[in-house]
């Protein structure tokens, strides 16, 4: 299950950096051959990776805290004297105005989509466990929009939202249903933004729970049949229960990855109108990148936030997993 | 199982045409007419036309290129880091391996725009900005955490008794990497080496902000660019889009039993 779960995760919000997490590989095999020489090249053998981590992951973020302490400016950065200003950014971030509508926002972006990306994901999972006629066929079908790159989606899904030559929106006033600015107004952006970001989302959730369906027994199921159970009760007394694990992995990955989701809010709205559809990490990005006038200092200081939220997680993932491996 | 009724087949087939309808319609916008792109949608292209095609390669050729070589660099990139990596943590039982291990757990959790603020402030200095050796380094963290627990997870389950008798046989540690644990672990090679090409080609997020204004952009980039230019030629832009998308859309064609291969064969260790 768990191999099978690395390669099923590969790609959840695409534009982040995706893939996950095994258990921590050879436990059990570990200490077989213990002695000095083997360690020096096991030292040889990781040193790529440990050079790499050094240089490409803990100096960019060394680098990412440094900008959040400081004030950056675009002269400051290529004269190189920027002034330390301590928490002065993170300050003027968390009592931004802008704040408290992204971080509602972030929630509701996250936990409306993952709500629907799971119920989606865990019915087609069910309806794709019997092994139907070209059931292969179509699962592997579903995987498409996962594996196309987020600006093609995004802009695919801009242009069907588009007001007035969206198919959208030709669909609803065929129904006589009046012309919705989906993307430019205050009150559908965010929605918009949810649906696309669902759509995107349901091929993960398919397949981790479908790979977690088949660990459950069939005869499980053949026993409850002949008790008498209905779909239903199957489906609520052995189902659910027994995919309680694969379901903690799921949303918790889920969360992790729609929690830095940039490229389809960026892509589709930028965050707005206004701040309609902002959430953190587009917020970042928007300080950062999106403006004319780079803000570097306060969006390194959301970026901090985003990190401690994400090590947060990454706790409890970890504890989730020894708590899997235990059981 | 027994009976397998087909209403269940066409009910698939109806989910999974409603699911895939954004790309039926990236391939409709497509084929039509500038002049039909206006007013109300055409549900059909019954007048299908190449000006889109035309204009997006005419247009997006030498981005597409790019994207090539950014793609397969962070393919080589990553496999040549992940796999000594994963070697050492699952066969030569590096010290500190499980840290290592959470680290990487964590590494993936990181934003890619937080790392890309991060790049960006390093590459200023470095002038690397705008390069596609610094694209490509910067894409390559997303895959190399995968790509070392994917190797490990795999080179865990490669039977003792194989790299114990090579030991015995006098083989070294090179040696057995070499000839034994690369070659068993094929699979895992081809399937790290599928998700690095399809995160490198489909990123935006680095692209946008490491190789703004670069002399070779990536195609992802060329899609933005062409939205923000000209609103009009969605035709060009859903062209564009569809040809970004054959990278995918052959993989999973060509490599779905592939990467199917690799996920069964890690998982019988379990």
């Amino acid at each position: 299950m768990t191999t099978t779960s690395v390669e099923a995760a590969g790609r959840a919000s695409g534009g982040g950096a995706a893939g996950r997490a095994p258990a921590a590989p050879g436990g059990r095999a570990r200490r077989r051959f213990p002695g000095r020489p083997q360690q020096w090249s096991a030292i040889g053998f990781s040193a790529p990776l440990l050079v790499y981590l050094a240089a490409f992951y803990a100096y960019p973020l060394w680098r990412n805290i440094e900008l959040s302490l400081h004030d950056y400016t675009v002269r400051a950065f290529v004269q190189g004297d920027p002034e330390f200003v301590g928490f002065a950014n993170h300050t003027e971030v968390f009592t931004s105005g802008t704040f408290g509508t992204a971080l509602v926002n972030t929630a509701l972006f996250t936990f409306v989509s993952i709500a629907f990306q799971y119920a989606i994901g865990l019915a087609l999972a069910v309806f794709f466990r019997d092994n139907f006629r070209l059931s292969g066929v179509l699962r592997a079908l579903f995987l498409v929009p996962w594996l196309l790159p987020l600006i093609v989606s995004s802009s695919t899904w801009a242009w069907m939202l588009n007001s007035e030559n969206g198919i959208v929106n030709s669909v609803v006033e065929a129904f006589g249903g009046p012309q919705i600015n989906w993307l430019t107004s205050p009150e559908t952006a965010l929605i918009s933004v949810i649906i696309a970001n669902i759509w995107l989302g349901i091929p993960f959730n398919l397949v981790i729970l479908y790979s977690g369906l088949q660990q459950i027994p069939a005869d499980l199921y053949e026993a409850a049949s002949l008790d008498g159970a209905t779909a239903w009760q199957r489906f609520r007394h052995i189902t659910l229960p027994l995919l309680r694990p694969v379901t903690a992995i799921t949303l918790l990955l889920g969360f992790i990855y729609t929690l830095k989701v940039v490229d389809v809010v960026w892509i589709m709205t930028t965050g707005g109108p206004g701040d309609a559809s902002l959430i953190l990490a587009v917020w970042s990005y928007r300080e950062a990148f999106g403006t004319g006038q780079p803000e570097f200092s306060p969006a390194a200081a959301i970026g901090n936030l985003l990190i401690v939220i994400a090590l947060v997680f990454g706790f409890v993932h970890l504890r989730t997993q020894r708590y899997r491996e235990r059981s | 199982m027994t009976a397998r009724p087909w209403w269940k087949t066409a009910l698939g087939a109806l989910l999974t045409a409603f699911m895939l309808f954004p790309v039926y319609w990236m391939v409709n916008v497509s084929l039509t007419r500038t002049a039909d792109l206006r007013g109300t949608p055409r549900w059909f292209p019954t007048a299908p036309t190449f000006e889109g095609y035309t204009a997006a390669l005419g247009q997006q050729l030498p981005a597409l290129g790019t994207s090539l070589v950014i793609g397969f660099g962070c393919v080589a990139l990553t496999v040549v880091i992940a796999a000594p990596a994963g070697y050492a943590l699952a066969i030569l039982n590096l010290r500190g391996g499980r840290t290592l291990s959470f680290l990487l757990l964590v590494a993936q959790m990181i934003p890619a725009v937080v790392m890309a603020m991060g790049f960006y402030a390093v590459y200023v200095r470095l002038g690397l900005l705008n390069t596609v050796w610094g694209l490509i380094v910067a894409d390559s963290t997303i895959a190399v955490p995968f790509g070392v627990l994917l190797y490990s997870t795999f080179m865990a389950g490669i039977p003792r008794e194989l790299v114990q008798a090579a030991r015995i046989d006098g083989a070294g540690t090179w040696r057995i990497f070499g000839s034994i644990v690369l070659p068993v672990s094929r699979n895992s090679t081809v399937t790290v080496s599928l998700f690095a090409f399809l995160w490198a080609w489909s990123d935006f997020i680095f692209a946008s902000t490491l190789n703004r204004a670069g002399e070779f952009i990536p195609i992802t980039l060329g899609i933005y660019q062409y939205i923000g230019n000209n609103t009009t030629q969605w035709n060009a832009i859903m062209a564009t889009a569809v040809v970004a998308s054959l990278p995918a859309a052959i993989l999973l064609v060509v490599a779905q039993r592939y990467v199917a291969a690799g996920v069964t064969a890690g998982a019988v260790k379990d």
